[in-house]
């Protein structure tokens, strides 16, 4: 049985379309703007005012410029770097982590829980936790980036969540053959929660990928900058000087506004193009985790 | 082939058991048996057997529990040089205590006030405007019936969450310079062109507006899931007694994902204090500090920037403090007024 809709019903629904599309077209509009203006003719683009739909003219000027910035390019390299190893150690750690505290019967889980759940809501604060990273010889180095920030406590226990799912029958069966608890880990436990774990690397990938704070804090050696710090030098300090040179004065302004949107389209290109296949296991993890304790 | 033998216990489930790790069973059972006892022996012994039992098991965990106590543990113990002067070369243990001079220095700066009248605005108009926003857009969402049409507005107002702070930062730079595209807008409906980022009265709009825009779609997700429980016979049964969709809503749907609401609210609700730096360094300049300085970003000043480490410790702390006292009140809260907490 269908019920037929009411006339302020049917009124109701075409707002509705209405409204949202005007969010989404707020929420892509920024993303678009910034992708056509990073093609346009920098002097036509600097004329120009108001909305832009498609590229003024048509230029990769600015993403040669962008690609020929040694620094941006050691930046990709530190950044890539900094994303394998840490993806690597991440979900070891992780797994680790979640593996212990999915078992039953066994004593010591239940303070070891605590003892992890309260770092969720204490902490020591920025300037102790960098004291603490200056003490263990953290700083002036990419492992900084890396080891402090191995385990997430909220990702762990997604990852509990779905080794817990796990039926006790198939672990019991592999313990009383004699398999010990890192093989069912990496046989059992870990290839079974498949879909969890992509989620785990992208949570981990995309919070890699687009860290810079700790990165200004920690290191000082330019050499060692990962993208997104040479993104911030570029887009927030303006230094587009090194990328401008053989431009004309009056020229200045315009290609360094260009080179600016090429640089934000480099930087993000690799997550945006990866996010809209993986959007489902992107959503999984914001549903497992709201599953209250 | 392996044979597999069955054994059945007394209050024990059934067992698939090799025969070769008959000795494993054996050690099981007992172990179960004991477990009658349990009360009769004492917390070291058990202790003990538990440890000895599951030692594979603590190994696994043993690198976690060590990396929680250095980067998690030790900051926290750290922390105490809030009430020391602290010096890099006499080290937390040595440096000279000093009691609570750091906090009363804090309380009398002509900072201390600005700092937290801007933290607490910034969030208070993040939690009023920013708070229903998700919950607004998954209502509406929810009354999407083409699903093709959803998926598409869902895949992107989820997109700006993954875009880096970075970049949202040079965005919004780079859109409120003179040149930029809101001024073109604003232009192009009768005003005038002016840096916008240097206004502190615009500040908080731009602060509040940005987070919005880059969280509203993923904060939709866990409202999408709760709506997504509702019982459908409930709809069904009010519409049938003649209740339109604004009495649907009041009635069943709000109802309905209020445990996660209010959840949601108790979070926010004690992180009101607690405000990240990020986006602050990277938005504030020397013309916005009176609106936009808050105490996340004066500690990073006054701690990375001039290494005055035991004063802007005293700072973080006292905004733990605050933190924690607003978490567990609103908890307390909940807890009487809707009976739904975190703990």
């Amino acid at each position: 049985m269908k019920i037929k809709r009411s006339r302020g019903e049917r009124v109701f629904s075409v707002f509705n379309y209405i409204f949202l599309t005007g969010i989404m077209l707020i929420c892509f509009y920024p993303v678009w703007y910034v992708l056509v203006a990073s093609f346009s003719d920098s002097s036509l683009l600097m004329q120009y005012s108001g909305i832009l739909l498609k590229p003024l003219g048509f230029s990769t000027e600015a993403y040669k410029k962008v690609f020929q910035n040694p620094m941006i390019l050691r930046g990709y390299a530190n950044t890539m770097f900094i994303l394998i190893v840490g993806l690597a150690l991440d979900i070891i750690m992780t797994s680790l982590g979640a593996y212990f505290l999915s078992r039953k019967n066994v004593m010591f889980q239940k303070p070891i829980m605590i003892f992890i759940m309260i770092t969720m809501f204490f902490s020591g604060g920025m300037i102790p936790f960098y004291l603490t990273l200056k003490n263990l010889h953290l700083t002036k180095t990419l492992w900084g980036l890396i080891i402090p920030f191995m385990i997430s406590t909220y990702n762990m226990i997604i990852l509990r969540t779905s080794f817990e799912s796990l039926p006790d029958s198939l672990v019991e069966a592999a313990q009383i053959d004699g398999a010990s608890h890192l093989k069912i880990l990496t046989s059992i436990a870990l290839p079974l929660s498949k879909a969890i774990l992509a989620v785990m690397v992208l949570y981990y990938g995309v919070s890699i990928w687009n860290s810079w704070f700790w990165a200004t804090a920690i290191l000082r050696d330019r050499e060692q900058y990962p993208l997104q710090v040479i993104l911030r030098e570029i887009l927030l300090n303006n230094d587009v000087g090194s990328m401008t040179t053989g431009v004309s004065a009056a020229d200045q302004e315009a290609v360094g506004m260009t080179i600016k949107y090429a640089t934000i389209v480099v930087a993000t290109v690799p997550i945006l193009c990866v996010y809209p296949f993986l959007q489902k296991y992107f959503t999984k993890g914001v549903m497992i985790g709201a599953v209250k304790e | 082939m392996q044979r597999w033998i069955v054994i059945t216990r007394v209050n024990v489930t059934l067992k698939l058991v090799t025969s070769e790790t008959a000795v494993l069973v054996s050690e099981v059972c007992f172990h179960r048996r004991e477990g009658f006892h349990m009360n009769n022996k004492t917390f070291i012994q058990r202790a003990k057997k538990d440890l000895r039992r599951n030692r594979a098991l603590y190994l696994l965990v043993l690198p976690v529990v060590i990396f929680y106590i250095v980067f998690h543990y030790a900051p926290m113990y750290g922390a105490i040089i809030a009430f020391k002067d602290y010096t890099p070369s006499l080290g937390v243990m040595k440096s000279p205590w000093v009691g609570l001079s750091n906090f009363t220095r804090f309380f009398n700066s002509p900072y201390f006030f600005r700092l937290i009248r801007n933290t607490l605005l910034l969030s208070i108009y993040n939690l009023i405007f920013g708070f229903p926003a998700p919950i607004i857009l998954a209502l509406l969402l929810n009354e999407v019936r083409n699903t093709k049409f959803k998926s598409l507005t869902q895949t992107i107002t989820y997109l700006p969450h993954f875009i880096s702070m970075v970049v949202v930062a040079g965005m919004i730079t780079n859109f409120c310079m003179s040149s930029g595209l809101f001024n073109d807008i604003i232009v192009f409906f009768g005003g005038e062109r002016s840096p916008l980022l240097q206004n502190p009265n615009l500040y908080r709009l731009i602060y509040v507006a940005s987070g919005i825009w880059q969280e509203v779609g993923w904060g939709s997700i866990i409202y999408l899931s709760a709506l997504s429980g509702v019982d459908a016979q409930l709809y069904e049964a009010a519409s049938i007694d003649g209740a339109g969709k604004w009495k649907q809503m009041i009635h069943i749907t709000l109802p309905g994902i209020s445990p996660t609401i209010i959840t949601m609210l108790i979070l926010k609700m004690g992180s009101l204090m607690s405000l990240g730096y990020e986006k602050t360094i990277l938005l504030y300049n020397d013309a916005t500090l009176e609106t936009a300085d808050i105490i996340s970003s004066y500690v990073y000043r006054v701690g990375l920037l001039e290494q005055n480490w035991s004063y802007s410790t005293a700072i973080g702390l006292f905004n733990s403090v605050i933190n924690c006292t607003l978490l567990i009140i609103t908890n307390q809260l909940s807890k009487k007024i809707s009976d739904t907490s975190l703990w």
